[in-house]
């Protein structure tokens, strides 16, 4: 293998890790810029990045098949650079004001990376060494809203809960190890057999990743971290870094615990049916709207998992849409609540009343992102669900889809009270108009699109479909 | 003719209303729009009865598939037979007269028409189906349409009818998905589709039927106001905007008795049967029920409303006794039903605009001071209790005659109760059109100075009356478009039944 193939393999991850030492160039002095002219630069790498692995990665393996690029890894890394460009570009006017831009965009890229290397993995070892380079930077973004308490304190809730849910992992790998002795993919699935050990072993890893994408009954860090975090690191934590994560878990539950199928299907079932009922349940109590997306956001993941349990290849390609998906809708609500509280400061949902009077704009972009986010027509948040369920039905357990479609109508219910607060007319003060930046405005646009076209047209999930029937 | 310019129209003249300037010529796309889906709805119309006189036979004319989701074979497949077709014809006049009545609409007025357009849209979208999961996407599509409507042009406890429309059609839906997905596993269509001639024709076990039937038909039945499921329909329609009001009775509740019909009844023959007596028993129940609610109503919107879900059991009374002729006379009382009761929320909306309440007991003599208003109100009233000659009349004669063909004793006794209603209709029509229309005038808004109807008002009711008489007089009409398409779909009810 020449050295070029390492570089066209590997191109996701250097290319970030380009655009950090960049910033650090910057960060040193080799250049005197200044800040608009810094988030100009960046965000302008951030395009090329994201060019770049539209068209520049290469499928192949490396470093003794531990890492490994196929065409559904270059879609699922494709997806996250875009929605961390979004994200970038959300952000504009807090970045401008804040004064560790470059810690800001250093740490995120850095837990990009971390992510990209986890998805890639096709190693135990490859993916914890992944999962930890993408949790630690975020627990620093997490506190980077530096004069709030409640900023340290999700740190703080975090940092301990990915500690926790890493100590799971790594228990699990190691006993994982233990009964198979590697820790490669598909040596592991085919080691692997049904006994005491084997099963609590990937209990373990169950639950760690339960940690991560916010599961019930681990979800409890969840809305405390996204509430307090500053807006773009909670759309980071709730789409891109959820996104991935469950990139990843779907391919390890298929790739490495293949054997496992009946347990794993059962595992799903009951975290997926306890994440939608509890999700939706706590949602609906919320005055906060940050609190009100964390406990969506985690309803949305007992989605996903219905369509995982259907553990084919059809269920993969529904979950990757839905994500592909869920990046637009939620990256559509919080641009819109980011836009609002660095303005006004203000986060609770009664702050909203009125909006479709003095911002009419962020209040259609906000009702659609929601919309979506509920499942109804004509948005893809409708066809993501859809599929998801359709996937999950194909095992015939109704049971399971009887209660998801009953949680799409409680879900509507809390999203529909946010949009209703918005276009009702509020009593006394309609607010003022609050100024939106370009790049944001761009954003949002591209979020609306996404929403109204990813699903309307029928060609990106049969793409999706296709990339994912090799898997 | 292809049908999918049915679908571009909406389309391109939503997208119209919001992209021109100024409220005048969004209005002016919206009834363009409008105008020009009646035209071509009419054409299919003369197209069809060419089709058909031709001798061609097969169920469903025009047919196009267009492929959409080719991985899950999922296609916008479309086609019209007689049932469809009469639905989108009242779907077009209930949307010309909707756009009419709102021609004042000065709040906000491009995202009003907008939603208006995008409503329809969804219905015109749901008739043509053929493709269960094309199907189910326009059947949600309205849903929020509504809830806009309701929550930002509203009136009274605007925000809970919103929500519980939204929430209870949503519940429907939810239940159609389950019943959608049931179908698409257990009939083996994995490899083709959820494609509604195809399911048609597998054969599905009896036991997967039963189990599957009562989410699809409760599902649609929420949509089509069946009892105990019909509470959103008084609170919706009455907080309603009056287009909003007319298009959700007109259109959206026949969204329900379609889908009964089309999907339930017709994928599911064997538990359709099976289930028929429950269905009756509802929908007897929803008739009474919903004739003596009507009577104790004071606000017309109300009257209204819970009037509809009177009429609204017929429908599904004459689709629960499984004849050919009950089938035809449901059909036939949802075009009728639709046209009658957009004409009545119309009327409502106008006299609301003058005398600036609804309340019965505030009105009185307005034939005096609106004659125009007031006589289009007369016929809403006498076509909603039967009076021979309107299209009420005979959809609901055709639904007990049909009825009375089967010959089991109890269905005969659950005809002659729903029958028996039509005493109770003719009781509250008539106190609710002699205190409002006739009499001495009161002194409120509207009472004193004589406001005669504007002519886009004028427009509007004639439109719908057209209809209602053409219906009256000349049923044969219709029942040549309708006829034959039940008969073709009561043979296959009939060998889906016979099968087991």
């Amino acid at each position: 293998m020449s050295w070029k193939d390492y570089f066209l393999i590997l191109q996701p991850e250097l290319s970030l890790a380009l655009i950090i030492v960049i910033i650090l160039l910057v960060k040193v002095g080799v250049t005197e810029m200044k800040r608009d002219s810094f988030l100009t630069l960046i965000n302008l790498l951030l395009v090329l990045n994201f060019i770049g692995g539209l068209f520049i990665q290469t499928d192949g393996n490396l470093f003794h098949e531990m890492y490994h690029s196929n065409a559904l890894t270059r879609l699922e890394k494709s997806i996250l650079n875009g929605g961390v460009l979004l994200i970038s570009w959300q952000s504009y006017s807090w970045l401008k004001l804040h004064r560790h831009t470059e810690e800001f965009y250093i740490l995120l890229l850095a837990s990009l990376m971390g992510m990209d290397f986890m998805i890639s993995s096709n190693n135990l070892l490859q993916f914890y060494l992944g999962l930890e380079l993408s949790t630690i930077p975020l627990a620093a973004l997490c506190n980077f809203d530096l004069l709030r308490r409640k900023s340290s304190e999700a740190a703080m809730k975090l940092i301990l809960n990915s500690a926790f849910s890493s100590g799971l992992l790594l228990m699990g790998i190691s006993f994982v190890y233990g009964a198979t002795g590697s820790l490669d993919f598909p040596v592991i699935a085919s080691k692997l057999v049904s006994s005491g050990l084997v099963i609590f072993a990937f209990l373990l890893i169950i639950s760690g990743f339960g940690f991560k994408v916010s599961a019930v009954p681990f979800h409890l860090w969840t809305a405390d971290v996204y509430q307090g975090s500053p807006v773009p690191v909670t759309s980071f934590l709730s789409v891109i870094s959820k996104g991935s994560l469950f990139f990843v878990f779907t391919a390890t539950l298929y790739a490495a615990f293949r054997p496992l199928q009946l347990e794993g299907y059962r595992t799903i079932c009951i975290l997926a049916v306890l994440t939608m009922v509890i999700g939706n349940l706590f949602a609906i109590r919320q005055t906060n709207i940050k609190r009100l997306l964390a406990f969506s956001s985690i309803a949305q993941s007992g989605f996903i998992l219905v369509g995982m349990s259907a553990q084919s290849s059809v269920g993969t390609a529904s979950v990757v849409y839905f994500i592909l998906v869920y990046l637009f809708s939620n990256l559509g609500a919080f641009g819109v609540v980011s836009v609002i509280s660095t303005y006004t400061g203000k986060e609770n949902i009664s702050d909203y009343g009125g909006l479709y009077k003095s911002n009419p704009f962020l209040a259609w972009v906000m009702a659609i992102s929601l919309f979506s986010l509920a499942g109804v027509p004509p948005t893809a948040g409708f066809f993501g669900k859809f599929f998801l369920l359709l996937a999950g039905a194909s095992k015939a357990n109704y049971g399971l889809i009887v209660i998801a479609a009953l949680n799409m109508v409680v879900s509507l219910y809390y999203y529909l009270v946010v949009v209703k607060t918005m276009f009702l007319p509020a009593e006394g003060d309609p607010g003022e108009k609050i100024p939106v930046s370009m790049l944001s405005r761009v954003a949002l646009v591209i979020c609306v699109a996404g929403i109204l076209l990813t699903g309307i047209m029928g060609g990106v999930y049969d793409y999706i479909n296709s990339v994912c029937a090799n898997f | 003719m292809n049908l999918y310019l049915l679908l571009l129209i909406p389309l391109l003249s939503a997208l119209a209303v919001i992209l021109v300037p100024g409220r005048k010529t969004a209005r002016w796309s919206a009834l363009m729009g409008a105008i020009a889906q009646l035209g071509l709805v009419l054409y299919l119309l003369q197209q069809y009865f060419a089709v058909r006189g031709t001798g061609e036979k097969s169920n469903f004319l025009f047919e196009a598939n267009q492929s959409w989701f080719s991985s899950l074979h999922i296609g916008l497949h479309v086609g019209v037979d007689g049932i469809s077709l009469s639905m989108l014809v009242l779907t077009a006049l209930v949307v010309l007269a909707g756009v009419l009545v709102s021609w004042n609409m000065d709040n906000r007025a491009k995202e009003f028409f907008f939603l208006l357009i995008f409503l329809s849209l969804g219905a015109y979208g749901f008739f043509i189906s053929l493709d269960l999961f094309t199907l189910f996407f326009f059947l949600e599509l309205a849903v929020i349409p509504k809830f806009l409507l309701i929550c930002i042009w509203g009136s009274g406890a605007k925000s809970y009818s919103a929500m519980k429309l939204a929430l209870m059609l949503m519940a429907g839906s939810a239940l159609v998905f389950v019943g959608l997905t049931g179908l698409y596993f257990q009939s083996g269509m994995t490899t083709t589709g959820l494609d509604l001639v195809n399911i048609s024709n597998a054969s599905i076990p009896v036991a997967i039927q039963q189990f599957f039937f009562p989410f699809l038909f409760v599902g649609f039945g929420i949509f089509g106001a069946l009892f105990p499921f019909h509470t959103w329909v008084p609170d919706g329609h009455s907080s309603a905007p009056t287009a909003a009001s007319m298009f959700l009775a007109g259109i959206s509740m026949k969204l329900g008795g379609y889908g009964c019909l089309r999907v339930a009844t017709y994928l599911l023959p064997a538990a359709a049967h099976y289930y028929s007596p429950a269905i009756i028993l509802l929908s007897t129940i929803a008739i009474i029920y919903g004739a003596f609610a009507t009577t104790m109503q004071k606000d017309l919107k109300y009257i209204n409303a819970y009037s509809s879900v009177s009429h609204c059991g017929f429908v599904l009374l004459g689709i629960g006794m499984l004849t050919p002729t009950a089938i035809t006379g449901a059909v036939m009382q949802m075009v009728s039903h639709g046209l009658m009761t957009a004409l009545f929320f119309a009327a409502i909306g106008m006299v609301y605009e003058r005398t600036h309440t609804r309340m019965v007991i505030q009105m009185g003599g307005l034939l005096k001071v609106m004659p125009f208003i007031s006589v289009v109100f007369v016929i809403a009233g006498l076509c909603s209790l039967g009076l021979p000659g309107l299209s009420g009349f005979v959809a609901e004669m055709t639904v007990f005659m049909g009825s009375w063909q089967n010959p089991n004793t109890w269905y005969r006794l659950a005809t002659i109760l729903a029958c028996a209603s039509i005493v109770v209709t003719a009781v509250y029509i008539m106190r609710a059109v002699g205190q409002v229309v006739m009499g001495p005038p009161k002194t409120g808004d509207g009472h004193t100075t004589h406001l005669s109807a504007a002519w886009n008002e004028k427009l509007a009711a004639v439109v719908l009356i057209a209809g209602i008489v053409l219906i009256g007089m000349a049923p044969f009409l219709l029942n040549q478009l309708i006829s034959p398409s039940t008969d073709q779909l009561m043979e296959h009810i009939k060998n889906g039944v016979s099968a087991k």
